[in-house]
C-alpha cells in the first residue's frame, strides 16, 4: 500500500469548498489526506446571496456546508486558523495559530478582498466594506443607530449591498464613479433604466460622482464631499467598489504575480510551481481575474481532475454571463453584451413606460446571437444564452425573441430545441442531457429532487425557471403531471379547491370529498377544507357537518396542551382591558385552578382547563363581557397596541384605538395560517408592527402599512405597502390583502412565505390591492363585508346550544376527571407533573 | 343501518358493557368512555351513510396524554386511522398500530352496537 500524499487547500470560500466537494466525489480521500484552512469564524457560505441574510436568511441557510461533511468524509479543516506563509523549498505551510504543515500539492483558493479607494477618512468608524457575514453583523449593529446609508460603487455588488441597506430601513443612496450603473455588464441606455427602476424603488443613485472626502464630527460620519463640490450627508458608508485577488500568500513566496495582482495560472489552473494550483477570485488566467462563481467552480473542477487524473478537462476562460435580481429588479447580460465583435449587429427595445430594456448583439448577417443586455425583465435570459452558448440558428424574425408572441404563433423557440450538450446550469456545468437523463432514470418530479440529485440551480439559481421548463416538458413527454396536491384524497392544490368551493358554492366537507375527492379525508385535507369554507361562508365550525373536521384546537375551541388539558385565552383587543374585566380573569383562574401567564400578544392565557370544565369558565367570561379569543384557530389572533397618542409623549396617533377597531373588524377571520398584527403610535414601532401579518405605523401624516413580517421561526421584516393614508384607506387595502392571500395561499403557509414565492414580489401586490389590476378588488371588498356582519363569538354560540355542549365530556358515560391528569408547584402555581413526578405522587397515594 | 365490528381476537364469552347511544357520537367523531377505570376511545365512522365502530386505548403512547379520542379520523391508503390530536402521529383504527412507527400499536377493544346502544368489552 502506497502511503497517501497530503493535500492543503488554503481557504473555504465558495470555490474552496466546491473544490473539497468535487475531491470527495471522485474519492480523493484514498489518495490524499486533504486539508483546508477556513480563516473565517464559519464554513463556506453562499456569498452570491449575502444580501438574504436581511431579509430573513440566517447564517445556516447561507451555509453551503451540509452538516458533517467534513468529518464524514475525513476532511481536516481548521476553522479560524489562517495560513500566514508557505515555504515551498521544504513544502510547508506556517499558520496564524503555529501549525506548521507539510503537503505534497497545496490549492490557494484565497479569494479576494474588497477594494477601497484611497479617499480622506476611508477608516472612519461607520465606513464598513460588504464580503463576510461578520461585515454584515457589523454593518446591522451600527446601522441600529442610523438612519442614512451609502453604498459605494453601482456595480453588482454594490446594488446587492444597497438592497440590505434599505433591508435594514436606511433611506439609502447609491454612489458610483462610472456614468451608469453596473458600468461592467449594461450599456447606457440599460443603465438609465436601471437607475429610474431603483430610484422608484427609494434608493437616490448618484453616477459620475468622484468620492474625495469622508468627514466625521464627534467620532461619527456626517457627510462625503465630491470632487465635483456637491456634497451628500449620511450616517455610514459601505464601500463595494470592486475586488483585488488575495495574493500575499502566494506574493510571499515567490509565485508569478501579473501586474496588478492576481496569482498567475496555466490552463490547468496551476501556478508557476507546478505543485502549488490556485482557483477562484485568486487566480489571474490570461490577464484576467474572474469575479464570479461560475467560473470559480470551472477552476475547482479543472484543478480536482488534474489532481486525481480522473479527466483531462483544462480552463480556457469562462463566459461572464450573469442573471441577477438586484432590489427587485432583473438584470441579465451575456456574451458580447457591448456588440464588439467585427461587424455585429444590434436589436433593441427600450420601453421606458414598463421600465424594459432589452438588447440583443447578433452577427453580421444575422443569423447568431452574440449576446445582449436585459434589464426590468430577464424571463428570457435562459433561452437566449442558450442561442450564444450553443451556436443555435435564430428564427427568421430575431426581433420576435424581444417581444410578446405574435398571435397565433408560440413565442421564440421552447427548450425542446436546445441540444443535449446546450450547459443548463453553469455554475454547476449540468447539461439538458443531464437534466434529461436525472429526470428520467430516477423519475424526477419535484425541482427539489432535482436540486438534490444533478446540482442544477443551486449556486446562483438563475437558471431554475428553464430547469423547471425541461422538468415539466420531460413530465409531459413521460405522461406525468406535475404535483402540488392537498393530499392524497383531493387531487387539487389548496388554491384550486378554494376555487371550486366558491364557484359550486360548496358548503360542507362531504360535499368536495365525493364531488372532487377520493377516501375519507384526512388531518391535513379537512381542517384546510374547513378553513376554507369557513373563509367564504363563516358557519360556526361546530355546526355538525363540520364538527368532526377540526383540529382539537378549532373543535373544542381552546388550545390543547401536553398533557391533554386545554389553555383558554379570551380576546382582549389592542391589549386594552380595564381592571374590572383583569380581576375576573383572576377570579376564574383561582375557581378552576389555573395557572396564568400573560401572552406575547397582549393577553392572559389560562392554562390546565380540562375539557368539562371549559363551558363553565366561558359562562363566566361571557357574563362579564369577554370573548372568544381565537387563540385556537387558524385565524386572527390579536392586534397588539403600543399606549399610543392618548398617553405617549412621543405618539403621534391613537394606536390603541385603531388596533381595537381592527381587532374587532378582523376577529374570528378563518385563514390558511395564524394571523398576527400591530398598530404603533410613533415611528419608534414600540408594537413591533413591522413582524406581523399586517402592521400599521402612525406617522405625522397618517399611517404606513406593513405587510406579510413574521416574527416566530424565521423572522421576516414586512414590506411597506402603502404610506401616509387615512384609516379607511387603510382598512380597504387590509381588506382587499386579507381576502387575496386566503384566496391564494397554500395550507398552512403565513403570508411572509406566501409573499417570498409571489413572483412579482411587493409592486405586484400593490398592482393588486392598491391599482387592483386584476379588477377582483370589489369582490375582496365583498367577501370581507359578508364576514364581518356575519361574525359570531363562537363561544357565545357554543354555550348557548346544548348539542354543542354535547361535546365537552371527559367521558361520554361518566362525569370522572381523567386520573392521568398530575400536577406539581411551581413558582406558587401549578405545572403538568412529569413522568417522574407522576410516579411519585401515585407511590405517596398508595 | 348499522354494522357491528368487532376485533379478530373476540371470545365466545363477552362482558359487554354498555357505553351510550350511536347518536351520541357524531358521525366520524370519537368519544371517550370509561369502561371498568379503563379509558376507551370510541370512534363512529360513517361510509355512505354506513355506520362502523371502532375501539382503541384511548392513551396515546407519545405524548403519554389521554387523548386519542380528540384526533381526527380519516384514512390512510384506504386503512382507517385516526391522527393523535397532540403530535399528529397515525393509529389504525383496526388494529392500533401506529402507521408512522412500525414499533407502536395501542390496545384495540371488542366493541359491538345493539339496537342502537354502543357495547364495549375489555376482557
Amino acid at each position: 500500500m502506497t502511503s497517501k500524499q497530503t493535500l492543503i487547500v488554503i481557504g473555504n470560500g465558495m470555490v474552496g469548498h466546491k473544490f473539497i466537494e468535487l475531491m470527495v466525489s471522485k474519492q480523493a480521500t484514498d489518495q490524499y489526506n486533504l486539508i483546508t484552512f477556513c480563516e473565517e469564524s464559519r464554513v463556506a457560505y453562499d456569498r452570491v446571496n449575502l444580501s438574504g441574510y436581511f431579509s430573513g436568511k440566517t447564517a445556516a441557510d447561507l451555509s453551503l456546508v451540509e452538516p458533517g461533511f467534513y468529518q464524514d468524509n475525513n476532511v481536516q479543516i481548521y476553522i479560524g486558523d489562517k495560513v500566514t506563509a508557505i515555504r515551498p523549498s521544504e513544502k510547508i505551510v506556517v499558520s496564524a495559530q503555529g501549525k506548521e504543515i507539510a503537503y505534497d500539492k497545496l490549492v490557494l483558493a484565497t479569494g479576494s478582498y474588497p477594494f477601497v479607494p484611497p479617499i480622506t477618512g476611508k477608516d472612519a468608524p461607520g465606513t464598513f466594506v460588504y464580503r463576510t457575514i461578520d461585515d454584515l453583523e457589523a454593518m446591522e449593529a451600527y446601522a441600529q443607530n442610523c438612519k442614512t446609508g451609502v453604498v459605494v460603487g453601482g456595480g453588482l455588488l454594490g446594488l446587492e449591498c444597497a438592497n440590505a441597506l434599505k433591508n435594514m430601513g436606511l433611506d439609502t443612496h447609491v454612489v458610483e464613479f462610472a456614468p451608469r450603473l453596473m458600468p461592467v455588464q449594461i450599456d447606457d441606455l440599460g443603465g438609465n433604466v436601471l437607475k429610474s427602476k431603483i430610484e422608484e424603488l427609494g434608493v437616490q443613485v448618484h453616477v459620475s460622482k468622484n468620492t474625495t472626502e469622508i468627514v466625521s464630527a464627534d467620532g461619527k460620519i456626517t457627510k462625503m464631499t465630491f470632487a465635483d463640490g456637491t456634497e451628500l450627508a449620511t450616517d455610514m458608508i459601505v464601500f463595494s467598489a470592486g475586488i483585488r485577488p488575495r495574493d500575499e500568500l502566494a506574493r510571499g513566496c515567490g509565485l508569478a504575480i501579473g501586474d496588478r495582482g492576481g496569482i498567475v495560472v496555466n490552463d490547468y489552473c496551476q501556478t508557476s510551481d507546478p505543485d502549488i494550483y490556485a482557483i477562484g477570485e485568486c487566480a489571474l488566467y490570461n490577464q484576467r481575474i474572474y469575479g464570479l462563481v461560475a467560473p470559480g467552480y470551472q477552476m475547482a473542477e479543472v484543478a480536482a481532475d488534474q489532481l486525481t487524473q480522473s479527466a483531462d478537462s483544462c480552463f480556457t476562460g469562462a463566459d461572464m454571463s450573469t442573471k441577477l435580481k438586484l432590489l427587485g429588479v432583473d438584470v441579465a447580460s451575456f456574451g458580447d453584451n457591448f456588440g464588439r465583435t467585427e461587424g455585429a449587429k444590434e436589436i433593441a427595445v427600450n420601453d421606458s413606460v414598463k421600465g424594459i430594456y432589452k438588447k440583443l448583439v447578433l452577427n453580421a448577417d444575422g443569423t447568431r446571437l452574440l449576446g445582449g443586455i436585459l434589464v426590468g425583465d430577464a424571463a428570457d435570459y435562459g433561452t437566449l444564452l442558450q442561442f450564444t452558448q450553443n451556436d443555435i440558428a435564430l428564427p427568421p424574425h430575431p426581433e420576435d425573441l424581444l417581444l410578446p408572441p405574435r398571435e397565433g404563433q408560440p413565442a421564440g423557440m421552447g427548450v425542446d430545441s436546445f441540444p443535449d450538450t446546450a450547459q443548463i446550469c453553469s455554475c454547476n456545468n449540468v447539461t439538458k442531457g443531464d437534466l434529461i437523463t436525472a429526470i428520467h432514470e430516477q423519475e424526477l418530479t419535484d425541482i427539489g429532487s432535482i436540486k438534490k440529485c444533478t446540482a442544477a440551480g443551486t449556486g446562483c439559481g438563475g437558471c431554475v425557471p428553464l430547469v423547471t421548463t425541461i422538468m415539466k416538458s420531460e413530465m409531459k413527454k413521460m405522461g406525468l403531471t406535475v404535483k402540488n396536491h392537498l393530499c392524497e384524497h383531493f387531487a387539487y392544490s389548496r388554491q384550486e379547491l378554494y376555487h371550486l368551493v366558491r364557484f359550486h358554492k360548496i358548503k360542507t366537507f362531504s360535499d368536495l370529498l365525493k364531488q372532487f375527492g377520493t377516501g375519507l379525508g384526512c388531518e391535513v385535507c379537512k381542517p384546510a377544507v374547513t378553513s376554507m369554507l369557513a373563509a367564504t361562508w363563516n358557519d360556526h365550525i361546530l355546526d355538525q357537518p363540520h364538527a368532526g373536521l377540526q383540529d382539537t384546537n378549532d373543535r373544542f375551541l381552546a388550545n390543547i396542551q401536553k398533557d391533554g388539558t386545554y389553555s383558554v385565552i379570551p380576546r382582549v383587543p389592542g391589549g386594552e382591558i380595564t381592571p374590572d374585566k383583569l380581576i375576573v380573569l383572576g377570579e376564574v383562574a383561582k375557581e378552576f385552578g389555573l395557572y396564568t401567564k400573560i401572552t406575547g400578544a397582549q393577553r392572559v392565557d389560562l392554562f390546565g382547563a380540562r375539557l368539562e370544565q371549559l363551558p363553565d369558565i366561558w359562562r363566566r367570561l361571557i357574563d362579564a363581557g369577554f370573548e372568544s379569543g381565537h387563540a385556537y384557530g387558524k385565524a386572527l389572533r390579536t392586534v397588539k397596541s403600543c399606549v399610543g397618542s392618548t398617553w405617549c409623549r412621543y405618539g403621534v396617533q391613537d394606536s390603541v384605538g385603531f388596533a381595537i377597531e381592527l381587532e374587532l373588524r378582523y376577529r374570528g377571520l378563518r385563514s390558511p395560517h395564524k394571523l398576527k398584527s400591530a398598530v404603533s403610535g410613533c415611528t419608534r414601532e414600540c408594537a413591533e408592527a413591522q413582524g406581523k401579518d399586517f402592521g400599521i405605523i402612525a406617522t405625522e401624516n397618517g399611517w404606513n402599512v406593513y405587510v406579510c413580517g413574521n416574527g416566530g421561526m424565521k423572522p421576516q421584516h414586512g414590506v411597506l405597502l402603502a404610506s401616509d393614508i387615512d384609516k379607511e384607506t387603510v382598512i380597504k387595502y387590509l381588506d382587499r390583502f386579507l381576502i387575496f392571500y386566503i384566496r391564494t395561499a397554500d395550507k398552512l403557509e403565513r403570508t411572509a412565505t406566501w409573499f417570498t414565492k409571489l413572483e412579482g414580489g411587493i409592486n405586484y401586490l400593490q398592482d393588486v390591492i392598491i391599482h387592483d389590476s386584476l379588477g377582483i378588488c370589489d369582490e375582496l371588498e365583498a367577501q370581507m363585508a359578508h364576514l364581518v356582519d356575519t361574525y359570531q363569538c363562537e363561544w357565545k354560540a357554543a354555550i348557548e346550544n346544548p348539542e354543542k355542549l354535547q361535546l365537552f365530556r371527559s367521558f361520554v358515560n361518566s362525569n370522572a376527571v381523567d386520573n392521568n391528569l398530575a400536577y406539581v408547584e411551581e413558582r406558587n402555581q401549578k405545572r403538568p407533573a412529569t413522568v417522574e413526578e407522576k410516579k411519585v405522587l401515585s407511590a405517596i397515594a398508595q | 343501518m348499522v354494522q357491528a365490528v368487532s376485533t379478530p381476537q373476540q371470545t365466545a364469552v363477552q362482558d359487554w358493557v354498555d357505553v351510550c347511544a350511536l347518536a351520541d357520537i357524531f358521525p366520524n367523531t370519537g368519544v371517550c368512555a370509561l369502561v371498568q377505570d379503563k379509558q376507551v376511545a370510541i370512534y363512529r365512522v360513517q361510509i355512505d351513510d354506513q355506520d362502523q365502530v371502532y375501539a382503541l386505548d384511548n392513551f396515546d403512547p407519545f405524548s403519554q396524554a389521554n387523548v386519542l379520542s380528540r384526533g381526527i379520523l380519516g384514512d390512510r391508503q384506504g386503512v382507517l386511522k385516526v391522527a393523535s390530536p397532540i403530535y399528529k402521529q397515525n393509529f389504525s383504527l383496526e388494529t392500533g398500530q401506529c402507521l408512522d412507527n412500525d414499533e407502536v400499536s395501542v390496545p384495540t377493544y371488542a366493541i359491538q352496537v345493539v339496537e342502537g346502544r354502543v357495547q364495549v368489552s375489555i376482557a
